[in-house]
């Protein structure tokens, strides 16, 4: 390769490279800055020192996130494979409706959530007419991680589907050729080719379960604070940038980690389902 | 060859939608031979093959195998196993786990999976690859894992969808030859799908010559090349010249103005035939002792042989000749009784055989047909 790129390609390139500056290198920095200075702008690793107090938030946060993720996964892989299936009209319409609710407000979405839950919701006015009784639903910790599992089921379901779209058909009847039953051929040809699919969709969905604001507000009461909220409430109502920031920035630190061990646990994982 | 009949196709007919892609189908196949399914594209190779499989059901008919039904059996509890037109390896997997699959989905144990994957290995001669990822390979190593794996499961068929369509001519040569002689080695069916009339002639014990979902003949190799039942295998197998003759009485036929003895009877007196020539059984003589005259109109060299495109009374007859003749002189044709062969007229009567679009003067007319054929 010609290490020297010529000035076309850079005239070419340069709207990409000031697009990045704009909105990525920029914020980033921002962030950075943020995290090390206090509110007269002097260098600090206070904001840091600081965030002791906050590793429940943390590790609740993340243990939701891996939940809703993990729940996700679950959901989302027989439905994608389903929909490989079908034809291929059958096909574009059920990714439309896969999609659907994500052409409505997310706040909405979850405040319907609310009305279906809350003690005299839709599911507990039913329950109660049949005689079971209300059931606490809204304000647990199941709530919020259903608001997850559904605000970001689309996540999972759209990388898996591609994947499994692409398969190569005659591989799959090659396994069965060779005497494979259905299970067979699941475990052992399906599961592994689609692992690339699996990797996009934990990412897509455990990236913003982690960092998720609002639903807990709304569906947990409050009383399951995520990280999310506490960097939202230093924003919209301590103004404490610094703090903030510094929240989120071990927050991104914290999720290309994860990142990076999805990455490697997948990809060596190829070769381990056989 | 032995008589034991292994699968018995029985009036199997199937359609995709409102095509008929295969229209009453009968076909039985002897344990241990090396039968092919021989057609041009479309015309339903690679569906029979599927079928017998269990990848297609067909919409009648019976699939038996071994004397028992099979129809509504799913693939993977039959005794067959295919070589897919494009191999259909397993990307995820190296060489060896490739082979190894049908063995543990069986659940072998790993010392006897170990032993039968290097026998397999050695059988196509791919030892040393083993752990060599199955896309870094060439087009012929991937068709021997195909192979391989297949032939790991000791199917008491193989099925064989253009195994060698994708490689270059001379290794198909050699692949062929390999394949012939593991066929004979392991005493395995194959049944071999190919649009190469080449490769079916050499290779094959059964040749079943297919046309739009319709079997046109069933025969060894000899028996197909010298006694075609119609004008499309005629036509289909080796070159011909097809034309048009009348059965004057049993063993004397007219055709080209001319009346020649032939070794075909049990026609109606007077009754309209297809004459087969084929061009490589025309002697050609000086003009004045041939039986049948006409012009030279083209020659090219081949190699072997000059292929000479002769007009007589306007049919354009194919000769092939080691001698050069010049264009446009008069040579003369010796045709024996034993260069004709006769067939009943069939709807493939008039559609194949003449050579006309082979002649300069008639380079015009055959773009004209090219082109409706785009
Ligand atoms: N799933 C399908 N749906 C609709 N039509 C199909 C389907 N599979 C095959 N066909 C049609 O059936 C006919 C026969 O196809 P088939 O694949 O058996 O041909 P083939 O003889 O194997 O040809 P080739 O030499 O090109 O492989 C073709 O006209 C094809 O278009
Ligand atoms: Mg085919």
């Amino acid at each position: 390769m010609n290490k020297k790129t010529s000035l076309g390609n850079r005239l070419v390139a340069s709207p990409y490279l000031l697009w990045s500056v704009l909105f990525i290198v920029a914020p980033m920095f921002f962030v950075i800055y943020y995290s090390f200075t206090n509110s007269a702008g002097a260098f600090t690793f206070e904001n840091i020192t600081e965030l002791a107090k906050y590793t429940d938030t943390f590790l609740r946060s993340i243990w939701f996130g891996v939940l809703a993720t993990i729940i996700c996964l679950v959901l989302a892989y027989p439905i994608a494979y389903i929909i490989a299936q079908t034809s291929s009209n059958a096909q574009r319409t059920l990714v439309a409706l896969v999609m659907l609710p994500m052409w409505m407000n997310f706040l909405i979405r979850t405040y319907s959530w609310m009305a279906i839950l809350q003690d005299t919701g839709i599911i507990n006015t039913f329950l109660n007419k049949i005689g079971i009784g209300t059931i606490r639903m809204i304000n647990t910790p199941g709530a919020v991680i259903l608001g997850m599992v559904y605000n970001f089921l689309p996540f999972m379901i759209l990388p898996l589907y591609s994947v499994m779209a692409k398969l190569d058909k005659s591989v799959i009847e090659a396994a069965q050729d060779l005497g494979g039953n259905r299970l067979d051929v699941v475990r052992k040809v399906i599961l592994p080719l689609s692992m690339p699919g699996i990797a996009s969709g934990l990412t897509m969905v455990f990236v913003p379960s982690v960092s998720t604001f609002y639903i807990s507000q709304k569906l947990g009461g409050g009383s399951f604070d995520l990280i999310g909220d506490v960097i939202e409430r230093q924003f919209q109502q301590s103004y404490n940038y610094n703090l903030g920031a510094s929240i989120s920035l071990v927050l991104m630190v914290l999720i290309l980690f994860s990142m990076a061990f999805l990455t490697k646990f997948t990809t060596e994982g190829e070769g381990m389902v056989i | 060859m032995e008589e034991k009949i292994i699968i018995d196709l029985k009036n199997i007919s199937l359609s995709f939608g409102e095509e008929q892609i295969l229209k009453d189908l009968n076909l039985y196949i002897r344990d241990k031979e090396f039968l092919t399914l021989l057609g041009p594209s479309g015309c339903g190779k690679t569906t029979t093959l599927r079928i017998i499989a269990g990848f297609l059901e067909p919409d009648s008919g019976e699939v038996i195998f071994e004397n028992k039904n099979m129809n509504g059996v799913p693939p993977h509890k039959r005794h067959v196993n295919t070589i897919f037109q494009r191999y259909a390896l397993f990307p995820h997997l190296n060489v060896y786990e490739n082979v190894a699959f049908g063995l543990r989905v069986k659940k072998m144990p790993e010392k006897e999976i170990k032993t039968k994957v290097n026998d397999m290995l050695a059988l196509v001669n791919l030892k040393g690859f083993e752990k060599r990822n199955v896309n870094s390979l060439s087009g012929g190593q991937q068709q021997r894992v195909a192979i391989a794996r297949a032939l790991a499961n000791e199917p008491s068929v193989l099925l064989l969808d253009e195994p060698l369509g994708a490689l270059d001519l001379k290794l198909r040569k050699d692949m062929q030859a390999e394949l012939k002689s593991i066929q004979e080695r392991l005493g395995i069916t194959f049944i071999y799908v190919t649009h190469d009339q080449e490769e079916a002639l050499s290779m094959s014990d059964t040749i079943v010559v297919m046309d739009s979902g319709v079997i046109q003949q069933i025969g060894t190799p000899q028996d197909i090349y010298n006694e075609p039942k119609n004008a499309f295998v005629a036509d289909f197998i080796g070159e011909s010249n097809i034309l048009d003759g009348i059965m004057r009485r049993d063993l004397f036929v007219e055709f080209s103005g001319h009346r020649f003895k032939c070794l075909d009877s049990g026609f109606e007196k007077d009754e309209l035939v297809d004459v087969v020539v084929r061009p490589e059984d025309v002697e050609v003589v000086p003009a004045e002792q041939g039986m049948l005259k006409g012009t030279v109109t083209s020659i090219t060299f081949k190699g072997v042989h000059f292929e000479i495109i002769v007009d007589i009374k306007d049919y354009k007859w194919m000769i092939q000749s080691t001698d050069y003749q010049e264009v446009d002189s008069e040579i003369g044709l010796l045709i024996t009784p034993d260069d004709i062969h006769i067939m009943k007229k069939s709807v493939y009567s008039g559609v194949f055989g003449d050579y006309s679009s082979f002649s300069e003067e008639f380079d015009e007319l055959s773009d004209v047909n090219e082109e409706v054929e785009d």
